[in-house]
């Protein structure tokens, strides 16, 4: 198990070096890269300057060691446009993140496979067109549309919830006033994620009602629920479970948007603030931070998938 | 059924019948069919017909309601907010498709070449896909954006690129499984060349499977380019984008909010329209799902 832990840690290393060497080049090979920043206006003197002050006057080869040299290290860089360390940026952002991927993922996954399960058992009945419908609309509706529009409803017209921000400012810490402005951007970025969890269930589901093993259940006179609670959904949840990972990857995305509908002041929000502004740097640790969580929630999904399955042994 | 019945025209006829058959069945797919047809039309001649330039501004008649003038009412900068949608619905509609095309070239070029040559070139090309998984695909996009910048092409190929590593891996399987088959040995022994063999004996069978996940991945495309927009970093003023307008319209939510929801209209109805053509050209033509 522990051995198992830190195989995949080590691979995951692997990756975010790779990633990283695919963003770094990418980004300094191009013909707008951070070289093209310091070129209006300037004399010749500044422009050298500045390139040597943010080691631009070296080959991108060079850079590269240096960076990656920093990174083991934990040094990420210098913002651009802030001034202030990446590492630093990057913990700021990262909390306000977190709180709202876990809530939102756990709507999702919770009214995902509710809605799943009632659309199995109401196969092709109208449970099921209504939860198909709402299904396909979430897949549909563009989240960060969907969060306007929720703000014109609930904060310019009833005035019930706030329209941005992740707390009042000034207002010290209030866990009712945290959770209120949760509400809506977790809400929304939960719709957009549930359709996967909703399809997944429903099939699996489907799947194991017409197994042998159910039909024996049902032929010793054992009563419907009892069926589906320790029968059927303990073996439908497996691939409920792996869906999870991929729902993470796309979770990351939607935040992006998401954050800046809400002005949620996360990573996704820090990422298209650094986009709008070209810092480099940031846009890489960003990149690196979202690909270094995708890790980790796969490995934790693994070790999950083995609790629910007892089949799965990860020696 | 043998080779040679298959070939028959009556084999053949029987199956065309079978399909329609199917494509009967699918009321919805066929509604969503006649609804893209409009759509199409709509942006392709709309904004010819349309008395109001989309770019066209008017100090004097800014932020107006819905009005026998103007359909769709008027935006922050007095222009038509009908007619934008009916341009701007071309630049999303247009960047749509071809980031799809973009996206299934690579993916089923790339992915087909690993599952039908394998070995060494697999693993590499497969070792790619992977890493391209591992970024979100919004984070890869931007990181290219940025270097690149916001020219129309560059969106189109980013947004396809965001898109070609799930492609891959459907083509990598596809072709993979249709490796060993007869036909693809037989023309191999005719003296077929790999280009050949994967083009016009592998490519026609991964068919159904490619029309249904690009039918979906346009949809998809759409939305990650108004998403792009929206957020100022996709298609560039004095375009119309429907991404854009939505921006636009954020910051007049408490004078006229109706502004920020026709576009975001345009792109739901645009986009389940292609979800709901996919899902049911996947009950058509790929039974076994």
């Amino acid at each position: 198990m522990t051995v198992y832990v830190a195989r995949r840690l080590l691979q995951g290393v692997v990756v975010l070096f790779l990633v990283s060497l695919l963003t770094f080049f990418l980004m300094h090979l191009a013909p707008g890269g951070p070289s093209s920043l310091v070129d209006f206006q300037s004399t010749a003197a500044e422009r050298d300057a500045r390139l040597a002050r943010f080691g631009l006057d070296r080959p991108v080869h060079e850079r590269y060691l240096v960076w990656l040299g920093g990174a083991v290290r934990g040094d990420l860089g210098t913002s651009i446009n802030q001034g202030l360390p990446v590492s630093h940026l990057l913990a700021q952002r990262i909390g306000p993140t977190l709180v709202l991927g876990v809530a939102s993922l756990a709507l999702a996954a919770v009214f995902g496979v509710i809605l799943g399960v009632i659309a199995a058992l109401r196969r092709d009945r109208w449970p099921d067109h209504v939860v198909s419908t709402l299904s396909t609309l979430g897949m549909s509706v563009p989240n960060f549309w969907l969060g306007i529009v929720m703000i014109i409803l609930f904060a310019v017209h009833l005035g019930w919830l706030p329209a941005s921000g992740s707390y009042t400012i000034g207002g010290g810490f209030d866990l009712g006033d945290r959770l209120r402005h949760l509400i809506l951007p977790a809400g929304v970025l939960a719709f957009s994620l549930m359709p996967n969890v909703v399809r997944v269930t429903r099939a699996a589901i489907l799947e194991v009602m017409a197994s042998d093993y159910v039909r024996t259940a049902r032929a010793k006179g054992l009563i419907e629920r009892s069926v589906l609670i320790k029968h059927t959904m303990r073996t439908a949840l497996v691939p409920v479970v792996a869906m999870l990972g991929l729902i993470a990857t796309v979770l990351f995305s939607g935040s992006v948007v998401i954050e800046s509908v809400f002005g949620w002041a996360g990573i996704g929000r820090l990422a298209i603030e650094a986009a709008n502004g070209r810092d480099y740097p940031v846009i890489l640790g960003v990149t690196l931070l979202a690909g270094a969580l995708v890790i980790v929630v796969n490995i934790a999904v693994d070790l999950l998938y083995a609790v629910v399955d007892p089949r799965i042994r990860h020696d | 059924m043998t080779d040679a019945a298959r070939g028959s025209p009556e084999a053949k006829k029987r199956t065309r019948s079978r399909l329609w058959k199917r494509v009967a069945r699918q009321p919805l797919g066929i509604a969503a069919s006649f609804l893209l047809l409009i759509l199409i039309l709509m942006v392709a001649i709309g904004p010819e017909l349309v008395p109001h330039e989309p770019s066209r501004t008017n100090p004097l008649n800014v932020l107006q309601a819905p009005s026998v003038e103007h359909w769709l009412g008027t935006d922050e900068l007095g222009r038509d907010v009908f007619s934008r949608i009916l341009s701007g619905g071309r630049v999303s509609m247009s960047v749509g498709l071809f980031s799809m095309l973009v996206g299934l070239t690579l993916g089923v070029g790339i992915g087909g070449s690993a599952g039908y040559f394998g070995g060494r070139v697999e693993t590499v090309l497969m070792r790619l896909v992977d890493a391209f998984m591992a970024i979100p695909a919004f984070f890869l996009i931007l990181v290219i954006i940025t270097s690149f910048g916001n020219h129309p092409v560059t969106i189109v190929v980013t947004v396809g690129l965001g898109f070609w590593a799930q492609m891959a891996r459907i083509g990598h399987a596809e072709f993979k499984r249709f490796r060993n088959h007869e036909f693809v040995e037989a023309s191999q022994a005719l003296g077929g060349t790999h280009l050949r063999v994967m083009a016009r004996h592998i490519l026609p069978q991964v068919m159904p499977q490619a029309t249904v996940l690009a039918t979906l991945g346009v949809g998809w495309a759409i939305l990650t380019e108004a998403a792009l927009s929206y957020l100022g970093l996709g298609i560039q003023p004095p375009l119309a984008s429907w991404g854009a307008m939505l921006q636009n319209a954020q910051g007049y939510l408490w004078r006229q909010p109706i502004l920020a929801v026709w576009p975001g209209l345009a792109i739901a109805v645009t986009v389940l329209a292609f979800n709901l053509l996919g899902n049911s050209l996947r009950d058509v033509l790929d039974p076994r799902s």
